[in-house]
């Protein structure tokens, strides 16, 4: 007589196949790990301590958020130093005259070093040079159209000025090889200097072919630019430098040559070759000046390459350090989860041996632990992100322009790589925790029994 | 289903090794109720461990079902505690943030079933125990004797070879704990093997047969 229990209860499961054991096929680890059911379970564990897995969760979040508010930050800055560069040739090397402050050749220091055309051919003839230019700054000179009157700053450079400048000429033209040639009395305008003279029509079109007066000479107008270095940069005028030279006294003596050197990339190609363009142009000058060509005071040089490459380098330790610091922070939120998950697992020693006496494998119990870790911090870390870049994309939208940050921002990949590393410090946070929950002997767990 | 011959073993932690089960011999028939009776130190709570694959044994030799186990490693212990064993504790042992479906549907989740198929036949086991009332309810609002019945409903939802009830009364009074060594009878007269554990004679007295443990060794049978 069976009754109504019944060996087969469970009428519609399968009768258990006599005497052989038939152990359930483990499960693969990935289809462990993909396991919906799995998920679930340990979601509902961390409801148990609300409190403490709250607190928990903001210190992770917290870490994320800080990485990826320094992050934005570091990018900020970043985007503001670049753009203090933008409207000049990077890969340009700039050459003024100063005082000898060391004696060569028998002569004295603090002789004056004048610049003149010579340098300027000087520096043409070297193999690295790109475009060159020389600038001639003419005595202040008033420049006036009928009764409007006023002073600007004259430039009178060569035409490849217009390269190393960045200048943008938005009618008519800049100067030409020819202009310089036949010392042609024509001037490019910057486009406050053509509103201010111009003010009626059209202050682009308008001034082409007029004649504007320069200190006592009539010049024809032949170009208006815009320049992206600013306000001051269009309040310029563009003269050709021959015509200059001759006009306001300056014979043949510039004030500054300046040049390119091969492409604009930071390469050690590329900064060799300025270095080499540097030392050519000082044992050059040297010897036209009679001074020492490493007299840092008599030749005045700027690499604007070399320089470029050092605020590069600044950016690039400035990301390092935003990492450092926040994965630092991140870092301290995983051990909390760590920390957490310990003292979880001590006060679930009866809990855990009881799984393991109703068949829990080790490897359950250990992915049990590390699902908890990756699930808590992966949650609260996304919160951090989300939050962090909350925060970021309102300081782009609503932050007033300043000396410091623009368009603070952070990069997609940096997001993800951040995101990966999170899931990765949430499974070794759970990592020691679970090889010791898993270690728990069933028999000493269910003790309690007494 | 249960064979033990000349089971020895000796607990070395701490101090002086202590000798707790000597050359045990032990048979115990498919579909037998037995009852292992002992003071405490006795070593029941030890052999009780030892049957149920939670502690291993010196020397000797345990078959279970046909199949001797001896030095087993972690998983294959766990795995046939899931497929053979079903276990009851005086305590209940319950998991307090599940309720009584999900308690009983425990062992299943380790032998990999689906969550769906799980629960319905924990809800079923628990309806057939009195409980269909109760399935929703976590253990703290159950009574003793409900916990006890989600207990052994968590116990024979794998379908074991062997239920092993360590002082399944234990904790309840008297009333509540003839309902359920009713129960635990019920299961028997179904065919399951049954090993339970106690100090009350009148528990041991509803056993086929009562094994005495005096100081590691069978006193009377």
């Amino acid at each position: 007589m069976v009754g109504w229990w019944g060996r087969r209860w469970l009428s519609d499961s399968a009768p258990q196949p006599g005497r052989g054991l038939s152990p359930p096929a483990p499960e693969a680890p990935l289809r462990a790990l993909l396991s919906l059911d799995r998920w679930i379970e340990v979601v509902e564990l961390h409801r148990r301590h609300p409190l403490r897995t709250a607190l928990t969760a903001f210190s992770v979040a917290w870490g994320v958020f800080m990485l990826v508010v320094l992050l934005a930050a570091g990018q900020g800055l970043e985007n503001n130093l670049r753009w203090s560069f933008r409207d000049d040739a990077v890969n340009s090397i700039w050459v003024w005259g100063g005082r000898a402050t060391v004696p060569h050749d028998g002569l004295p220091v603090d002789r004056p070093v004048q610049l003149t055309d010579d340098d300027t051919a000087l520096v043409e003839a070297l193999p690295e040079s790109g475009a060159v230019t020389a600038r001639f700054i003419p005595p202040s000179q008033s420049i006036s159209r009928g009764s409007r009157r006023a002073d600007f700053d004259i430039r009178a450079t060569h035409p490849d000025h217009q390269v190393i400048e960045g200048t943008q000429v938005v009618a008519g033209r800049f100067l030409t090889r020819r202009d310089l040639d036949e010392r042609r009395k024509v001037a490019v305008l910057g486009l406050r200097v053509a509103e201010f003279l111009f003010p009626d029509g059209d202050p682009r079109q308008g001034p082409i072919g007029e004649r504007v007066r320069v200190g006592g000479l009539a010049f024809t107008v032949v170009g208006v630019f815009e320049d992206a270095g600013g306000e001051r940069e269009m309040q310029i005028v563009y003269l050709p430098i021959t015509t200059a030279q001759a006009a306001f006294g300056g014979r043949d003596s510039v004030n500054q040559v300046m040049f390119t050197v091969g492409p604009a990339d930071i390469d050690a190609a590329s900064l060799a070759a300025s270095e080499r363009a540097v030392r050519g142009v000082r044992a050059g000058l040297g010897g036209l000046h009679r001074v020492s060509a490493d007299d840092r005071g008599a030749l005045r040089v700027r690499d604007n390459l070399a320089r470029y490459a050092d605020v590069q380098s600044v950016f690039v330790w400035l990301r390092g350090f935003s990492w450092l610091v926040g994965l630092g922070t991140v870092l301290a939120g995983v051990v909390a989860v760590g920390n957490i998950l310990l003292i979880s697992v001590q006060e679930r020693t009866s809990e855990i041996g009881l799984r393991k006496a109703l068949g829990a494998q080790p490897r359950d119990i250990v992915l049990m632990i590390v699902q908890e870790a990756v699930v808590l911090t992966t949650l609260a870390g996304w919160a951090g992100l989300v939050a962090g870049i909350g925060l970021v994309e309102a300081a782009r939208r609503w932050m007033p322009e300043n000396d410091y940050l623009r368009d603070p921002n952070v990069e997609l990949g940096s997001v993800l790589l951040a995101a990966a590393v999170l899931v990765v410090a949430g499974a070794m946070a759970g990592l020691v925790p679970a090889r010791r929950a898993a270690r728990v002997a069933p028999v000493v767990a269910l003790r309690s029994d007494g | 289903m249960i064979r033990l011959r000349q089971l020895d073993k000796t607990y070395r932690t701490g101090g002086r090794p202590l000798h707790v089960l000597k050359s045990l011999d032990l048979d115990i028939e498919a579909g037998e109720a037995v009852a292992i009776m002992g003071s405490s130190g006795s070593g029941k709570s030890t052999l009780l461990n030892v049957l149920g694959l939670l502690d291993g044994y010196d020397a000797g030799a345990y078959h279970l079902d046909g199949r001797l186990v001896r030095d087993l490693d972690e998983p294959t212990a766990a795995r046939l505690r899931n497929e053979l064993l079903g276990f009851v504790f005086q305590s209940f042992h319950l998991l307090p943030d599940k309720d009584a479906v999900e308690n009983v549907a425990l062992p299943l989740f380790y032998r990999g079933l689906g969550r769906a198929e799980r629960n319905r036949r924990a809800a079923a086991l628990l309806e057939r125990l009195g409980l269909g009332d109760r399935l929703d309810h976590r253990p703290s609002e159950l009574s003793g004797g409900q916990k006890q019945r989600v207990a052994i409903a968590r116990a024979l939802v794998t379908e074991p070879r062997v239920i092993l009830a360590d002082e399944p009364t234990g904790a309840l009074d008297t009333q509540t704990s003839a309902e359920i060594m009713d129960v635990l009878g019920e299961v028997h007269r179904a065919g399951m093997t049954l090993v339970l554990v106690t100090h009350e004679p009148e528990i041991g007295a509803r056993a086929d047969r009562v094994i005495r443990l005096r100081d590691g060794r069978v006193v009377g049978a």
